[in-house]
């Protein structure tokens, strides 16, 4: 291994430095020459009609440099959404617009009517407060379920009703599953909810947008997981800027968790003002702003069941899902109770027969869409849920009824149109006991016991379906993208090696794992390897990162291209050394003449390229500079086994977690300790849902949970020492690296252990309670025992 | 932030001079008064920083017995300097907020507040304190009025708090998990006259006094007097807690008091 650590050592995160000592360069830390100010006056309506907008006193108010309002983006493109669902019957969803400030309507409380530029941010607050509206309020459509009723007010009055698409998921096997259903010796039925979450990366959202006159080029630079996705969707589709007149640039970003994924209001906002004012225009959310604009998460209403034979095997499962899509849809809202829940129905059990139905429903609320996992949690919390409840209700061992139908043989192809390529279900989950320590459960249920608590075991198994995604397959789904990724790799003359990503780095350490990848390719010191990226004007056209893809598709990228550097350099190695190209061998950073004891350093070759004076200019070109787009063929399937114990105050209903276990299997592992610090974040925001974390809106859409004194975050002491692991090993069959990616896996896999962990302790108390709703609050599992 | 001025006297009759001005309001640690400028819920014209008044600063025993707090006094002054004679007390302190917050904010400022759910509020009443102004002294029993409400007047500044120490005391909190305030907390304290009871974080009316309770303790002093008795009232239901929970909780916090002091 390279000693500066090449695949498989945990180097230690190079990028830390700067954010540690306070050098991290975030889109806030960037102020330009002349900038201005903009506050966004927000409805505190959650539904209206907008009668007037009356901004005349607040024009000539000290510092005022312009103000605009949903008149000024008349002739202005929509928000586009990025994915087109197609319903059961065949029909498009119903797709409304999405302007970028408030047109005739306010949907949600936060949608911004108003937009005031300013030479300060107080300024432009001060104007913001003596614009006058008149809003005439409408009732607000909040419940799911009631929105789709006969008779409900319509959040969109030009669609034909709140119901965005009802989506039947395989469509063709709804008879046969019924029928599956009718002749089951035992069915088991839960209904649930997927409570709505708040992000809350720890940098809110911040946009500045420039632009030159002398040139024509505008500038964005912003909060982004993918500042591509950006430039075409706010280029082509709102703004009317072609690319090459479009920079989006997204420096470091502090945490995403998706919400950072989406085209957003603000962003097409800076940058047109910038041109309309003709200095630059910056926006930062406060904390305030993000908990009703920044896209929420979740939101599923579910009722799900599971026919099994006499033996205890499962037959098949059939949904019945609402999921929340807020007053308009957000970039990838769409495809996350879809494409992103559907293909995952079928979990790590070989249930031969599936049906998913979806209702995605428009609400006068935020918008929501991806979040940590998206989808992948709502699939795997109810189909763990379940399980555990048809063993209870069977008297079967929850591992045990798991066990027995876990898919062992792979490929495997799902009843819901994916096909696993690897796995190993059965190791992960002999892991987990071991890690665990179940034997010792009893004991330490004892010792809870002699204190007045009660301790609860609970376990689930996870499957995720991650490096998305095929272009071709995601087109025919419906999504309005390419979902491939790309890299440039530039050598320099004295061998060290610049890395350009479309792959964005926002707390994944990309700028230690990718080098580590070229490092054990080459056999040089990762430190000669730097990764750029969140840059179009220096990045090859990327797709970004979310969805765990960027190991398993920009690390495939980046080989191909590396790839592409080594075959040439073989050349330059073999006229340099008078071999024959075949007999090249690259090892620790050396050309070698295989079987003799001629070789020559990669930086000879490399300097050979950009000073050919003795070299075969005749057969290849100078420079070496490579740049590969990699298309995935399948999607990758990380799985796993976790286990929560928990330990229950009967008094208070308060739960504390006092262990945590997690088997993964992630399939090869560039940084052991990156995957791990991937998996405990992933664990934190789990157990925040399970536990603490709840974005309610009361009746009339007025948001509850507004600020950190309602919306509970987990603190380091809300969380256990988890132990982690990850030596479960089965590659991925179709990628370069064998990699599967572990961003999600952390979030996707713990609710359902937390809460199959409170329900067995609360049996241990002689209260057999059927479902308990997330979050797990005190004040809710105190309730549940008094029945 | 609207604009304001700010006035720094370093007396308590500097500061009441300052008061006297159009749309004055103290300010002293700014945890609470600050997030509530910056979301632009007040606009006081002149803030009077009651910061620099030493005077008002310090913890010391009067010759009564009674533990005297200035009422500029920080929670972590407070916590430091109250512990060797009212241990209860200082526990209170010591548990309020973080170390920014408890480095800040003091207990004028807390009790002037009367935040429902805020913990000194229950530390006073449940101590039969004395809350002295500029201007006379209020008995904790007349003082807490209901939620952000109290006995004082426009313009009236809490300059000291005066603590009877009883035999024993505890203060049990089960803290809100957003906010970390309580969701419920009970200040149990044990006088050789009788044991007050103070509840905080349950009630729409705020800080109260649970007499049932007291009473029961005064004839027994142990968990089991209080194990059947059910706190009434008008209980905060909201989404961290219904009020049949709260009023659940009242007992349970009730019952640890007493038992982690018998
Ligand atoms: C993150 C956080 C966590 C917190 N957690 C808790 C907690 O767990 N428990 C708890 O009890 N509190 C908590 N607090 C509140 C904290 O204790 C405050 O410091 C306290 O409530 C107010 O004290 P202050 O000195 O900061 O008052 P300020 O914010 O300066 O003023 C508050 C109000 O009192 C008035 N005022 C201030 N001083 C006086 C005076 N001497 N006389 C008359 N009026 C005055 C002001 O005009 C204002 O209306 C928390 C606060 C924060 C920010």
């Amino acid at each position: 291994m390279p000693k500066d650590g090449g695949i498989g050592a945990s180097t230690k995160r190079r990028e830390d430095v700067r954010f540690l000592t306070g050098n991290g360069r975030y889109t806030d830390d960037i102020n330009l020459r002349g900038q201005a100010y903009v506050f966004f006056l927000r409805s505190d309506v959650a539904h209206g009609k907008l009668t007037n907008v009356d901004t005349s006193a607040a024009e000539g108010m000290d510092g005022v440099v312009k103000i605009f309002t949903g008149k000024d983006f008349e002739g202005v493109g929509s928000i586009p959404c990025g994915w087109q669902v197609t319903d059961k019957h065949g029909q498009p969803m119903q797709e409304p617009g999405h302007p970028v400030l408030a047109q005739g309507k306010v949907r949600h409380v936060g949608e911004p009517i108003a937009a005031v530029v300013a030479e300060t941010l107080g300024q432009a607050r001060d104007a913001a407060e003596a614009i006058v509206l008149d809003i005439e309020e409408l009732p607000a459509v909040i419940n799911m379920k009631d929105a789709v009723k006969d008779g409900a007010t319509k959040v969109h009055d030009d669609l034909t009703s709140n119901l965005c698409y009802d989506w039947g998921f395989v469509e063709e096997n709804k008879d046969a599953v019924n029928k599956a259903f009718e002749e089951a010796a035992h069915v088991t039925t839960l209904e649930l909810v997927n409570n709505r979450l708040v992000a809350n990366p720890m940098e809110p959202r911040v946009a500045v947008g420039d632009y030159n006159r002398s040139d024509g080029e505008h500038t964005l630079y912003t909060t982004s997981q993918n500042p591509h996705v950006i430039r075409l969707l706010m280029g082509a589709f709102v703004l009317g800027i072609p690319e090459h007149k479009l920079r989006v640039v997204a420096p470091d970003v502090g945490g995403g968790f998706g919400t950072k994924i989406f085209h957003y209001q603000e962003e097409a906002f800076c940058t047109f003002a910038a041109k309309a004012c003709n200095r630059p225009v910056k926006w930062t959310s406060s904390r305030s702003e993000a908990f009703m604009s920044d896209a929420h998460g979740r939101d599923h209403v579910t009722k799900i069941e599971l026919a099994l034979d006499a033996e205890n095997n499962f037959k098949a499962i059939r949904t019945d899902t609402y999921a929340n899509m807020g007053a308009y849809l957000s970039t990838f809202a769409p495809s996350v109770p879809t494409w992103l829940h559907g293909i995952l129905m079928a979990g790590n059990y070989k249930t031969p027969l599936i049906y998913v139905n979806v209702k995605a429903v428009f609400t006068n609320t935020v918008p929501v869409d991806a979040y940590r996992g998206a989808g992948r949690p709502e699939a795997t919390y109810q189909l763990e849920r379940l399980v555990d409840k048809a063993a209870h209700e069977l008297g079967v061992d929850p591992i045990k009824l798991r066990r027995q139908n876990f898919i062992t043989e792979f490929p495997y192809a799902t009843p819901v149109a994916v096909e696993y390529d690897t796995g190993d279900y059965v190791a992960t989950m002999d892991k987990l006991e071991e890690m665990s320590d179940l034997a010792g459960f009893a004991a330490r249920r004892k010792e809870s016991e002699a204190k007045g608590k009660l301790r609860g075991f609970g376990v689930n198994c996870y499957i995720e379906a991650c490096g998305i995604a095929p272009s071709n397959l995601v087109g025919q789904l419906g999504a309005r993208a390419g979902l491939y990724e790309s890299a440039t790799v530039r050598v320099n003359a004295t061998g060290g090696l610049v890395v350009m990503t479309g792959s964005h780095s926002h707390g994944q350490g990309h700028e230690t794992a990718f080098p580590q990848v070229i490092a054990e390719m080459i056999g040089i010191d990762a430190s000669m390897v730097e990764i750029v990226h969140g840059d179009t004007a220096r990045t090859p056209m990327g797709m970004g990162t979310y969805g765990s893809r960027s190991i398993a598709v920009g690390g495939s990228a980046m080989v191909r291209a590396t790839e592409k550097i080594i075959a040439k350099a073989k050349k330059i190695a073999s006229h340099l050394l008078e071999a024959s190209e075949s007999d090249i061998e690259l090892k620790d950073g050396a050309f070698s003449v295989a079987g003799t004891d001629k070789s020559v350093a990669w930086g000879d070759v490399t300097l050979a390229a950009y000073v050919p004076h003795n070299y075969p200019l005749e057969d290849i070109e100078p420079g070496l500079e490579e740049t590969a787009f990699y298309d995935p063929s399948n999607f990758t399937y990380p799985s796993g086994a976790y286990a929560c114990e928990v330990e229950l105050d009967p008094e208070t209903g308060q739960v504390t977690i006092e262990r945590f276990s997690a088997a993964d299997d992630f399939g090869n592992i560039i940084n052991p300790m990156i995957v791990s610090g991937q998996v405990h974040g992933g664990l934190a925001q789990g157990i925040g849902q399970a536990l603490m974390e709840n974005c309610t809106y009361d009746s009339d859409g007025q948001l509850l949970s507004a600020s950190y004194m309602d919306y509970a975050m987990p603190r380091a002491s809300d969380v256990p020492f988890y132990d982690v692991d990850h030596s479960c090993q089965t590659p991925c069959t179709h990628n370069p690296l064998g990699v599967k990616g572990c961003g999600e896996a952390g979030a996707i896999g713990s609710p359902p252990a937390v809460v199959n962990a409170v329900l067995d302790a609360m049996r241990s108390g002689g209260k057999d309670v059927a479902h308990i709703d997330m979050p797990v609050t005190p004040s809710r599992v105190w309730a549940a025992m008094q029945g | 932030m609207y604009n304001f001025d700010v006035e720094r006297p370093t007396s308590i009759a500097d500061a009441v001079q300052a008061m006297s001005k159009e749309e004055a309001q103290p300010i002293s640690g700014g945890q609470t008064l600050i997030p509530t400028l910056k979301a632009r819920l007040a606009a006081p014209s002149v803030l009077v920083s009651l910061t620099g008044i030493e005077e008002m600063k310090g913890v010391c025993m009067s010759d009564d017995g009674r533990l005297c707090i200035g009422g500029g006094t920080t929670h972590s002054a407070v916590a430091a300097e109250a512990a060797a004679h009212y241990p209860g007390l200082a526990s209170v302190a010591a548990r309020i907020g973080d170390p920014a917050v408890r480095n800040r904010g003091t207990i004028g400022g807390s009790l002037a507040n009367n935040d429902p759910s805020a913990c000194y509020p229950a530390a006073a009443l449940g101590s039969g304190a004395t809350i002295v102004t500029n201007s006379r002294e209020i008995a904790a029993d007349d003082y807490f009025l209901g939620m952000f409400t109290t006995a004082l007047e426009e313009g009236e500044i809490v300059t000291e708090v005066k603590f009877p120490i009883p035999q024993a005391s505890h203060y049990e909190k089960f803290i809100q998990p957003a906010s970390r305030f309580p969701l419920v907390a009970v200040f149990v304290a044990k006088f050789s006259d009788g044991v007050r009871v103070a509840v905080t974080g349950a009630s729409n009316d705020g800080v109260f006094r649970w007499t049932e309770a007291e009473e029961a303790l005064s004839a027994n002093f142990s968990a089991d007097a209080v194990a059947g008795l059910k706190a009434e009232g008008d209980m905060i239901s909201d989404l961290h807690g219904t009020a049949e929970y709260r009023a659940h909780l009242v007992g349970v916090m009730t019952k640890r008091a007493v038992a982690a002091i018998a």
